[in-house]
């Protein structure tokens, strides 16, 4: 957290945030800058959902570079608890300072324990840091694939999202003087209790359309070439609309736009596409099925599609 | 930004009252935040407006499509509600007359010679027959599809009765825990201080352990239509003591039921089922069914170690390769599958139908669940994680 970016102030229409966004390369379409901006305007939690790949996690970290606010990152896994998510207290030290006390022939126990449990002992985690004053402005907090949390901690964070605070027992409750902006992702490998949607502006992210997709490649893999891009894009609009157990997101697309750029590649040849096809499925099944000849039937339909454009 | 005009204000709450009766659960709080929300973005184009709109009224991705049909229908014409309303409401099918089973004759297909004899008789009739007989144990074994209407009343009650105690999984998360292996440090420093830090006296944490979510998937076809009413009774006692049961519905396409199920009431939540099904007492694709649930739900409903009960008798219309492929996949994706199959109630039962014999393989357990004794000790078997009954393979060794 040492860089320390220039505030600015929030969007203030938008079609302000539309152009924050493309500042930062994130070519948003209308509907997600209509949430943001919504979402950043009455101060409410983002909610996105959508599958892996289509940019959700991105749209807090072009928040926090393009707005000049900290990025506090909490990561969900199973398991996830109060003392990984908001504070810890640091053992040791409370240990020693109890030692040194002792040792010092000190035996006041309400004392002891009103500096044991003190601010300088505290180990602030994501939710705590995120409520702490900034400089800068409030922090953007990214609280990412909540759905990989349990349950238990989605009614702790209903609490927190609900007040902006928090309640360590022996400290008191901490509140953010200006709360911070939240953004929450969601794979939906689970669904996400209507509780806790409510107090969001909930968004699905879908795939971008192929007008889009294709300036979002340009925008982002700089070396390739004007006919390969529109090759590439075809073919990944053209493969999502197969029957396929794990459709390519937008990531996929630019991981294979980036490995055909860096093998050289001046056009899609059915050999090339099934070598590199490991960058845009992830599943043997899928692999399988578009492997060989439904490549090369995708492929000519691509530049079939592409001379009648002409 | 202006205030809003006193129209517009009016239009958003009958169109939220629109959305209602529609479907999408749209709360006073959420007409409030859509006042806001137009305040704050300014009505601008109807493309803004629109999605606007959606950012606070809808919290669903499936809601999306309902919203859009509102949004197209109600500000075109806003005087017309009284159509709109009548365009949203759900219709409810039309009932048609109970039809005699058309699985009837494949069942006895698949039953092949050994089916005539065994027919009427419990499996388990010798070794109970010592029991003196009461009302309750006759109730027992009587199997569903020849029950009376008193009998199928009494059989609710006793599913009612059903105690699905938890069973147990380790999940990640740690709770305090008397002969846990961690070291409870936070626990351990506040009760040293008791004691101003002379004694330190050890508290430890273990492994909390959870109930699995449990994912079933019904068969609704003709052949099972004796046994479906009272599987959804158990299913709806099973979403009541449970928190994490998904029920889906099949015959030819998949019907996710678990909203309906919810409704405390048994009676109220099967009449919101029936509504809500299109196929009943139809045919079976269980490799078509098992497709859409492998490619729209698994991956949503079977995170954190599911169980999966596929209640079904196996009987697909057309058996292929895609069926070994489909039930092979939802396999892999859960912790652990149980077939049920009504059919297991023939003492000469073999797995003869292509079907059936395709399917085996795949699962995890292969049990009967005909009569209220199967079914408790299908309750028994989901809350014990110790050894398990039902051994597929037994079953596909008995043809071989």
């Amino acid at each position: 957290m040492s860089k320390t970016p220039t505030p600015r102030a929030l969007p203030a229409s938008i079609d302000a945030t539309l152009d924050l966004l493309a500042a930062a390369d994130y070519l948003a379409d209308r509907s997600l800058a209509t949430v943001l901006f919504l979402a950043l305007r009455m101060g409410r939690p983002l909610f996105l959902e959508g599958e892996a790949g289509v940019g959700k996690t991105e749209i807090a970290k072009v928040l926090s570079a393009t707005l000049g606010r900290r990025l506090i990152r909490l990561q969900c896994y199973e398991g996830l608890d109060v003392a990984a998510a908001v504070y810890e207290w640091n053992y040791g030290a409370q240990m020693i300072a109890i030692r040194v006390a002792e040792a010092e022939g000190a035996h006041d126990r309400e004392r002891l324990e009103h500096d044991v449990f003190s601010e300088r002992f505290l180990i602030k985690r994501p939710l705590l840091q995120a409520l702490e004053p900034d400089p800068a402005g409030a922090p953007v907090l990214l609280i990412d694939e909540l759905d990989r949390a349990d349950e238990a901690f989605e009614a702790f964070l209903l609490e927190v999202l609900a007040d902006f605070q928090v309640t360590v027992p022996e400290l008191g409750t901490v509140q953010a003087k200006a709360p911070p902006i939240v953004v929450i992702t969601s794979n939906r490998t689970r669904e996400i209790h209507d509780a806790l949607k409510r107090r969001c502006l909930y968004h699905w992210v879908g795939y971008p359309t192929a007008e889009r997709e294709l300036k979002i490649v340009r925008a982002k893999v700089p070396g390739i070439g004007k006919a390969l891009s529109e090759q590439v894009v075809r073919f990944v609009q053209a493969l999502r609309k197969e029957d396929l157990f794990k459709a390519p997101g937008v990531a996929e697309t630019l991981d294979w736009a980036s490995a055909l750029a860096e093998l050289d590649a001046v056009a899609l040849d059915p050999a090339t596409a099934s070598d590199t096809l490991g960058v845009l499925l992830k599943y043997q099944d899928d692999i399988a099925r578009i492997e060989g000849s439904k490549a090369k039937e995708l492929i000519d339909e691509v530049r079939a599609q592409m001379r009648a454009a002409e | 930004m202006s205030q809003l005009t006193g129209r517009l204000s009016e239009n958003i709450v009958h169109f939220a009252r629109a959305l209602r009766a529609a479907g999408v659960p749209v709360g006073p709080g959420a007409v409030m935040d859509a006042l806001t929300a137009v305040e704050c973005a300014g009505v601008g184009t109807r493309q803004d407006f629109y999605w606007t709109l959606h950012a606070v009224f809808v919290k669903r991705h499936e809601h999306s499509l309902l919203f859009d049909q509102a949004f197209r229908i109600f500000f075109r014409r806003r005087s017309s509600i009284d159509k709109l309303l009548e365009a949203m409401l759900p219709q409810a099918p039309a009932r048609e007359e109970e039809k005699p089973p058309p699985g009837a004759q494949r069942i006895q297909e698949a039953l092949m010679s050994s089916a005539g004899e065994a027919e009427q008789k419990p499996p388990e009739l010798e070794v109970d027959a010592r029991l003196t007989v009461s009302d309750r144990e006759v109730l027992q074994k009587r199997d569903f599809a020849q029950m009376s209407a008193a009998e199928i009343a009494a059989a609710k009650e006793a599913i009612k009765r059903l105690v699905l105690s938890l069973d147990e999984v380790k999940t990640r998360r740690l709770a305090p825990h008397r002969h846990g292996h961690i070291i409870d440090v936070r626990r351990t420093l506040r009760a040293s201080l008791k004691a101003g830090g002379a004694v330190i006296d050890l508290k430890y944490l273990g492994p909390r352990s959870k109930a699995p979510p449990i994912v079933a998937l019904l068969d609704i076809s003709g052949s099972m239509s004796q046994y479906t009413r009272l599987f959804l009774h158990f299913l709806h006692a099973v979403t009541d003591a449970r928190k994490r049961v998904h029920t889906f519905l099949f015959g030819t396409r998949l019907t996710n039921v678990t909203r309906s199920l919810k409704a405390k009431d048994p009676d109220e939540a099967l009449a919101a089922v029936a509504a809500s099904v299109a196929d009943w007492s139809g045919g079976t694709r269980i490799a078509t069914s098992l497709h859409a649930f492998n490619k729209l739900w698994a991956r949503r409903v079977l995170t954190q170690g599911a169980v999966v009960l596929l209640i079904t008798d196996g009987l697909e219309r057309d058996p292929d390769d895609r069926l070994a492929f489909e039930i092979d996949r939802l396999h892999r994706s859960c912790r652990r599958l149980i077939w049920l199959n009504p059919l297991l109630r023939f003492a000469g039962f073999e797995a003869k139908a292509k079907g059936i014999r395709t399917m085996v393989p795949h699962v995890d357990e292969l049990r009967p669940v005909h009569n209220l004794e199967s079914m408790g000790e299908l309750v028994k078997a989901l809350s014990a994680s110790g050894p398990r009954a039902g051994d597929p393979k037994a079953w596909l060794e008995k043809v071989a």
